[in-house]
């Protein structure tokens, strides 16, 4: 009895490999691995008090403001201006080479690894818009402004650490100098409704 | 001619299943509102995808148009808000989250590009409320 020890017959997995293969075919369709793409920002904090107006007090010259209407025509500052030259404004602005009246205070900072530079710390960009304002003109002047920072930042990269040709190739502590150089400043503006009064927010 | 040995098949199979199951996010949501994403150059890629809510902003898909109407409308999760409704959508999210990875929670609005601002303006004054002040303007990369 004890020597008939029966061989057990293998189990056939041939159709394993075809079972997990309709599985991965599955997940192969359904995964989406488009990982999705987009221009961030901080919102400021809301008020405490619902009444309470946060605004804060703005030296005229250091504010640049971009106004955009329901048709979506641009206004930068008290001028017309078209889309493709807010970049050149907001450099300019941003910047503040030849110490401008007009444009933002230069502040003498002296910066780790940089050393001593103009900055034009009080400075911001602020983007008001309508309420019937297409979301799509809104988005291309954020992302105007966002090239805007980038090609300042790039060009202080090549000067400053000259291996690198953009900001995106200095390592952590040359891009936080660089930062402080040009601090991203767009403001989130609080919302006006143009049509309640025919106030101009100052 | 001997048989090639493809006992270890599977096992190559499933791990391969294995990695499309970790990526995988089964949490897509059916749209019911067009969106045709702004482009943009100056794009950041998401960093954290699993810490991200989504909120779509555009008018009602075609198929929807006869019953809703094209009026911009709201949509969290499967179905249409108010803009009211942002704030117990965006503490649910939160709150679903691990709580070292609540810092990191953003809302990336996928909005249409013809939407109008009153809209996203409206969802963002309620995010701020809500606390949920990282923001992501989702859009596509513009070819150049």
């Amino acid at each position: 009895m004890a020597k008939k020890k029966r061989k057990m017959p293998g189990l056939n997995t041939s159709s394993t490999a075809d079972i997990s293969f309709m599985l991965l075919i599955f997940f192969l369709v359904t995964t989406s691995m488009d990982t999705d793409q987009g221009i961030g920002r901080t919102l400021p904090r809301a008020p405490e008090d619902e009444d309470q107006n946060n605004t804060q007090d703005v030296n005229r010259r250091n504010l640049l403001d971009i106004r955009i209407n329901s048709n979506g025509m641009l206004m930068v500052g008290e001028d017309y201006a078209r889309i493709e030259d807010v970049k050149e404004i907001a450099k300019r602005f941003i910047k503040n080479e030849d110490n401008d009246p007009n444009l933002p205070e230069l502040f003498t900072k002296d910066i780790d690894l940089i050393g001593k530079h103009d900055v034009t710390e009080k400075h911001v960009i602020s983007v008001q818009t309508d309420r019937g304002t297409p979301y799509g003109i809104y988005f291309q002047v954020q992302d105007t402004l966002v090239a805007a920072y980038t090609e300042l930042r790039d060009e202080l990269a090549r000067e400053k650490f000259p291996p690198a040709k953009k900001f995106a190739q200095c390592t952590e502590e040359q891009q936080d100098a660089i930062r402080k150089v040009y601090p991203q400043k767009i403001s989130e503006a609080e919302p006006y409704d143009y049509t309640k009064d025919g106030k101009v927010a100052k | 001619m001997p048989e090639m040995n493809t006992s270890s098949l599977p096992d190559l199979i499933f791990t391969i299943l294995f990695f499309f199951m970790m990526v995988t996010t089964m949490r897509e949501v059916t749209l019911r509102v067009k969106i045709e994403r702004p482009a943009g150059h100056r794009l950041e890629k998401l960093a954290r995808k699993s810490c991200t809510s989504f909120i779509y902003i555009g008018p009602p898909t075609e198929a929807l148009k006869g019953q809703f109407g094209t009026g911009t409308r709201i949509q969290l999760n499967d179905k249409y808000a108010e803009a009211s409704e942002v704030m117990s959508y965006v503490r649910n999210e939160r709150s679903s989250l691990a709580e070292e990875d609540q810092p990191f929670f953003t809302v990336s609005l996928k909005a249409h590009h013809e939407s109008p601002m009153g809209v996203i303006t409206d969802v963002k004054q309620v995010l701020r409320k809500a606390n949920a002040l990282k923001i992501v303007y989702s859009a596509n990369k513009a070819d150049k």
